[in-house]
């Protein structure tokens, strides 16, 4: 099965290796933040290093961080932390064809489908290097987050904040980046990109963190339903 | 203290359960063209409403941090040029940073 995720000449290709490797070390610093919040929220370092190793992805963990500092319900917390994991079940839908993973492999992989794994693999032209710039970026970006974790949790934050580096920025940055190949591409893409923007910034003051995003893949579902055929790039 | 733990691992387990189920999807339901495209579509949908709300808001309010934008319009700048990929996110960042640096935001 071929699988092309991008459509190579428009732009300049992301390269899967050395760009994942950037894009690890970069995002995976933010987990300092992290470290520093859980702490902060009165989480032990133990618990926030737990949460970076086992649940390994970020919106569920600054969620589960918010409810502990607000004194909220664990039970409610946990479900909230939960549902936020949903959006890397719909990234898994779209990755399981280009990783076709099998076995133990795929337990492992599934660890690694998180925001900037899909977005980098999806970024690719073709099969290979989609499953490169996947593990370079896992491997990097696992590593990087969960040291940075536990550097935030015992105090790094206090050298500087991540923000004073513009490291917030890197995140919505890289996440433009990489699907602007696909904005270019077709029609019907940035329909959805402009429609899910709409939904997620008009829902943000009245939902809680984390579920506007998550309500925007009905944009998606709607343009798929509008038009199953794929109209700009081959998959 | 054991209630918060038992929270840390049921958030995991549950958030790793999540990534398998989407990666254990049968390949049969994926061969119908809509399952197909919206598989297609989603991750463009949430990743430019997760940079949207990265970018403009905080908390539950509209946020327009003008360091942050600016590293934003920094971005879409290097990538209308035509930038590599870790020019287009340093660029951004380093915007931000020395508007910080400089007190502007």
């Amino acid at each position: 099965m071929s699988v092309q995720t991008a459509a190579p000449d428009q732009v300049r290709a992301i390269r899967p290796v050395r760009d994942g490797i950037g894009l690890g070390i970069a995002v995976g610093i933010s987990g300092v933040a992290f470290g520093a919040a859980a702490v902060g929220s009165g989480l032990s370092a133990w618990q926030a290093c737990a949460l970076s190793l086992l649940a390994f992805t970020g919106a569920s963990q600054f969620a589960l961080a918010g409810v502990v500092a607000a004194g909220g319900s664990l039970l409610a917390g946990t479900a909230g932390a939960i549902l936020l994991g949903s959006r890397n079940t719909l990234y898994g839908l779209r990755l399981a064809e280009v990783l076709q993973p099998r076995g133990p492999g795929r337990l492992l992989a599934a660890q690694g489908v998180i925001d900037e794994t899909t977005a980098i693999t999806l970024a690719q032209p073709d099969q290979p290097a989609g499953r490169q710039a996947f593990s370079a970026t896992f491997c990097t970006l696992y590593l990087t987050w969960n040291l940075a974790t536990l550097a935030g949790a015992v105090g790094a934050g206090k050298i500087g904040s991540p923000q004073s580096f513009g490291i917030d920025v890197v995140g919505p940055a890289a996440f433009i980046a990489l699907i602007y190949p696909r904005l270019r591409a077709g029609r019907a893409e940035r329909t959805v990109a402009l429609a899910a923007v709409a939904i997620a910034l008009a829902m943000t003051p009245v939902l809680p963190a984390g579920v506007p995003v998550i309500l925007a893949s009905v944009a998606a579902l709607a343009g798929a339903l509008a038009s199953p055929a794929a109209t700009g790039s081959p998959a | 203290m054991t209630g918060t733990w038992i929270a840390v691992l049921v958030t995991a387990a549950g958030c790793y359960a999540l990534k398998l189920a989407g990666l254990t999807v049968p390949p049969r339901l994926l061969a119908s063209p809509r399952v197909r495209r919206f598989a297609e579509l989603v991750p463009v949908a949430l990743l430019a409403a997760l940079a949207a709300v990265q970018s403009a808001t905080s908390g539950h309010a509209l946020d327009l941090d003008p360091a942050r934008l600016a590293g934003m319009g920094t971005a879409l700048a290097a990538l209308i040029l035509r930038a590599p990929f870790l020019v287009v996110i340093l660029a951004a960042a380093a915007t931000a940073a020395v508007l910080r640096a400089a007190g502007v935001a």
